[in-house]
């Protein structure tokens, strides 16, 4: 029997239990005499914590105890921990990573100063408003123009705001510019977004006296890790954590890094020895989680007077917040490195500054670098076409990298010594298919056209995905006491349907029914001996590999042993379905329960799945208002383990990055103040928002460094969707020489850019 | 203080303090943990449940409010044999991912299908618009609504 349920858009196990309220998330755990934590966080941007007196707040009934920084001690310095850096954990970020819980400064607004353990999440709320806090406040850094004026000063003993300049290198740009016949120069920046999850955040931990054992529940992303950071941190060896991935309400890159929380529960259940549950709300959440995208840039491209590209330079300004935070520098990082996004420059000589504000600190955000990448160059890419009179899609044509091409080398950055290359595809038959699919010598007769009172305009974008990031991923099969087989998996699941999707790869790898996979479990530090997680869209390649080998290593061990059993050679021993057959005689596979094998996929190479964007809208001049009339998405993903849930993360990642486009915006007043922090502030995207919007996925370019083929595709969707959407709104207000410049494209912004139009038009 | 009011079809007598939404009591007090708290500020909609037959927000309504009210949670709209029509649309539409979202999103679908079975696209968006969605992109969602709507025309029918 030869398996294809690779392939197969299969129905998700994970929704029997989603659809009938049966999920388990962190906060649906129950535990015998709980303790609620509620957090005291700072309400001053930017200040000198003088003093915390909680002694009217001990003294209210329920309130068990309230933890500062006074009761811990494991920095360098003395202070509380400090939370290291997971992704690029460069020395000269050491100084700027964020303690676990404010001890001499704050620095943003939301910076946790107390813990309040209290016999009921209201009264720990209660007590937030009995602990007297002095802050002697000092003049806020609200953006990144403030910051490099280095006046007010985040940590005083670096002197500057900067932590660090990552530096994009490729050929030698500046030459390239010195002999350009044309340039192009553009100031351009992106709105402050995060990855919201719908579930807030949470905590639970218990202590365990006698064993002297910490159990951590709400583990996501990155549990192993995060498992060796508390370990340090908390001082018990990594054998005596463990740590629980409980069902967890999406990631989106935010969900599961390791936040100050991480640590202050797990301290707080042993403290008190008794186990300790946080659940933040909405609020706190807004003005904690990871921040992301916030990004400024002064782009330059040298082009040929055709629109042959030689040559991009320039400048990129990350808003970073108060801290370096585990993955903090990731976007900073790959804005400068994929500037060039799936076309052919040869020289590239990108600056990107990070700069520390008072404001809540950054961290990945699905695509993160990679959207706001793609809004700067393609918008570039469509100002260079209208200003040299060339068809921008003849343009990106000319430019786009040709499957002879690969593998094609990106831009090389230091100090952090990132070298890579796209590994395989032909980028240019995506964009012709997404053109097909939008029908566009129908549509694009309707380029700038008015239509009953709205403009019409096409925006049109390529994009490449990086996915599948190294070092390993582990996964384990064993067979259970009826016969059937449990996969375990060192990655995480953050809502994707990894389940699924490991039970067809185990099933196909095994050549036996779907349904002999009774359970799949993943995250929880238990299961394999070491794992990765899930970000990077690395989850269904790493994890997916992992588990070929693993199926591997699982069958030679029961053809060994069932041979001894059978009285056959092991390489005559057949699985079917449930039993061992070889040599005319069949032994059961429950006979076999506990046999286990382990398997792992190792790998530095990143796969790069990519696509086109082609959107069909139109604008209300009046309103400022942006409908859009069709949407469609190509993403060649090497090879689609599950077309169903590979179209969910395609046009699910769209729609946020629709958002990020039109709506999303996290701001600050000049104070540092948070002026966000509803979901009436905050406006995500609703069923009435996007609703046309198509995608195709294609298989034609397997990824040559992976056994399954597969490429990472969780965040195609997202990262073109600014460029795609701005280059809409410029097509649509031709008329008025509109050229946005910045995300999100709100209506107050499209209103101005019309009546600067209108204005420019009268003179 | 004492409040009385049925739970799927379950008298309950619960203590809870004045100031308990009806969403911690639900989860909380009678451990019916399908409800989710998404926003408490009445944006998300994650913590629909039924009224009376009504969609509504738990965490903008208080637990003695449902003095002698009838109150669905997704557990009362599920049962152990099989998924219902509507649950088996949403997983035919890949219309939920995390999950989290989706017990509201089944409460609200279930009460406008009950009332408007003969409901358009346009008016499913329109009322699945009070709920947020943050993996699906909500097509899938949409979907699943107006394809599960002939079960409820049926079971309009046979009333």
């Amino acid at each position: 029997m030869k398996n294809t349920f690779i392939g197969t858009p299969m129905e998700r196990r994970e929704d029997l239990r989603f659809l009938r309220g049966r999920g388990e998330y962190v906060d649906d755990v129950a535990m015998p005499g709980l303790l609620y934590a509620v957090i005291l966080r700072s309400s001053v941007a930017h200040g000198r914590l003088v003093s915390i007196d909680a002694s009217k707040a001990l003294r209210l009934p329920g309130v068990h105890a309230v933890i500062t920084a006074a009761d811990m001690a494991g920095g360098s310095e003395g202070g509380p921990p400090i939370v290291p850096m997971r992704l690029q954990p460069l020395p000269q970020f050491k100084p700027f990573e964020q303690p676990v819980i404010a001890h001499d400064k704050v620095r943003y607004v939301g910076e946790p100063m107390a813990v309040v353990l209290a016999t009921s999440a209201a009264i720990g709320e209660d007590a937030l408003d009995l602990i007297a806090v002095e802050i002697e406040e000092l003049p806020a850094v609200a953006d990144w123009q403030t910051a490099a004026r280095n006046e007010s000063i985040l940590f005083d003993k670096q002197g500057t705001n900067r932590s660090l300049v990552f530096e994009a290198r490729k050929g030698d740009a500046d030459a390239a510019f010195a002999d350009a016949p044309y340039i192009r120069r553009e100031r351009l920046r992106t709105g402050r977004h995060y990855g919201l999850t719908m579930e807030p955040r949470g905590v639970m931990a218990t202590w365990d006296d006698a064993k002297g054992k910490l159990t951590v529940y709400g583990a996501a992303k990155v549990p192993f890790f995060n498992r060796r950071i508390l370990s340090a941190q908390i001082g018990l060896p990594v054998e005596q954590i463990e740590m629980i991935e409980n069902d967890v309400g999406g990631g989106y890159g935010a969900r599961g890094e390791f936040y100050p929380e991480d640590f202050l529960i797990p301290f707080a259940a042993r403290h008190v020895k008794r186990p300790v549950k946080w659940i933040e709300d909405r609020r706190e959440n807004l003005m904690t989680m990871n921040h992301a995208r916030q990004e400024e840039c002064d782009l330059e491209v040298a082009c040929t007077r055709d629109g042959v590209i030689l040559a991009i330079r320039g400048e990129v300004h990350t808003d970073m917040g108060a801290y370096m935070r585990t993955n903090g520098a990731v976007g900073a990082r790959n804005v400068c490195q994929f500037m060039a996004g799936p076309y052919r420059v040869p020289h590239v000589k990108i600056d990107s500054a990070l700069w520390m504000t008072n404001k809540t600190p950054v961290g990945t955000y699905r695509g993160p670098g990679r959207f706001e990448a793609n809004f700067f160059f393609e918008r570039m890419l469509d100002i260079i076409a209208a200003d040299l009179g060339i068809d921008r899609i003849a343009l990106r044509k000319k430019n786009l990298i040709t499957s002879a091409e690969q593998p094609y080398p990106v831009a090389h950055v230091q100090p952090t010594d990132a070298k890579d290359q796209y590994d395989s595809g032909d980028y240019g038959a995506v964009l012709d298919r997404a053109l097909k699919e939008i029908d566009w010598p129908k549509v694009s007769k309707l380029q700038g056209k008015r239509i009953d009172g709205k403009y019409h305009g096409i925006g049109v974008v390529c994009f490449v995905e990086g996915g599948a990031a190294g070092p390993k991923e582990t996964a384990r099969l064993a067979v259970n006491d009826d016969g059937t087989i449990t996969v375990y998996l060192g990655t995480s699941s953050v809502g994707q349907g990894v389940e699924t999707i490991f039970a067809q790869i185990a099933a196909d790898a095994l050549e036996v029914p779907v349904d002999r996979i009774r359970h799949v479990h993943h995250g929880s530090t238990a299961y394999v001996s070491d794992g990765y997680g899930a970000y990077h869209s690395r989850s269904t390649v790493m994890g997916g590999s992992a588990l070929l080998d693993a199926a591997k290593n699982f069958m030679t061990a029961l053809r060994e042993a069932a041979a001894a059993r059978l009285g056959c050679a092991p390489a005559d021993v057949t699985l079917d379905v449930d039993h061992l057959k070889g040599g005319g005689k069949s032994v059961a596979l429950e006979d076999f329960a506990g046999l286990t094998a382990e398997g792992v996929f190792l790998n530095h190479k990143h796969t790069y799945s990519y696509g086109s964007h082609v959107a069909h809208i139109t604008v209300d001049p009046k309103l400022g208002r942006i409908e859009i009339v069709d949407y469609v998405v190509v993403q060649d993903v090497g090879r689609a383990v599950n077309p169903l849930t590979l179209r969910g993360q395609v046009i699910g990642s769209l729609v946020q990055g629709l958002g990020g486009a039109v709506l999303e915006d996290l701001k600050y007043d000049e104070n540092g103040q948070f002026l966000t922090g509803s979901l009436a502030d905050y406006l995500l995207p609703t069923a009435t928002d996007f609703p046309n919007l198509r995608c195709f996925v294609l298989e034609d370019h397997p990824s040559p460094i992976n056994p399954l083929g597969a490429k990472g595709a969780g965040e195609g969707g997202i990262i073109a969707a600014g460029g795609c959407m701005a280059n809409a709104v410029a097509n649509a207000l031709q008329s008025f020489g509109a050229e946005p410049r910045e995300l999100p494209l709100s209506p107050t912004y499209i209103w101005e850019l019309v009546q600067a139009g209108q204005r420019k038009a009268a003179e | 203080m004492s409040t009385n009011f049925e739970v799927n079809g379950k008298k309950v007598s619960v203590e809870a303090e004045p100031r308990t939404t009806l969403a911690d009591c639900l989860r909380h007090e009678l451990r019916l943990t399908g409800t989710h708290v998404g926003c408490e500020h009445g944006v998300c909609g994650a913590c629909t449940v039924l009224v009376n037959g009504e969609a509504v927000r738990s965490c903008l309504m208080l637990a003695v409010q449902a003095e002698g009210s009838q109150v669905t949670t997704v557990e009362g709209l599920s049962n152990d044999d099989d998924l219902t029509p509507l649950q088996k649309s949403f997983r035919k539409h890949h219309a939920l991912q995390c999950g989290f979202c989706t017990p509201g999103f089944i409460t609200t679908a279930h009460a406008l299908l009950t009332e408007e079975p003969d409901c358009d696209a346009d008016r499913v968006r329109d009322v699945l618009s009070g709920n947020i969605c943050r993996c699906t992109g909500y097509i899938g969602i949409v979907e699943a609504v107006l394809d599960a709507r002939q079960h409820y025309k049926d079971q309009a029918g046979r009333k």
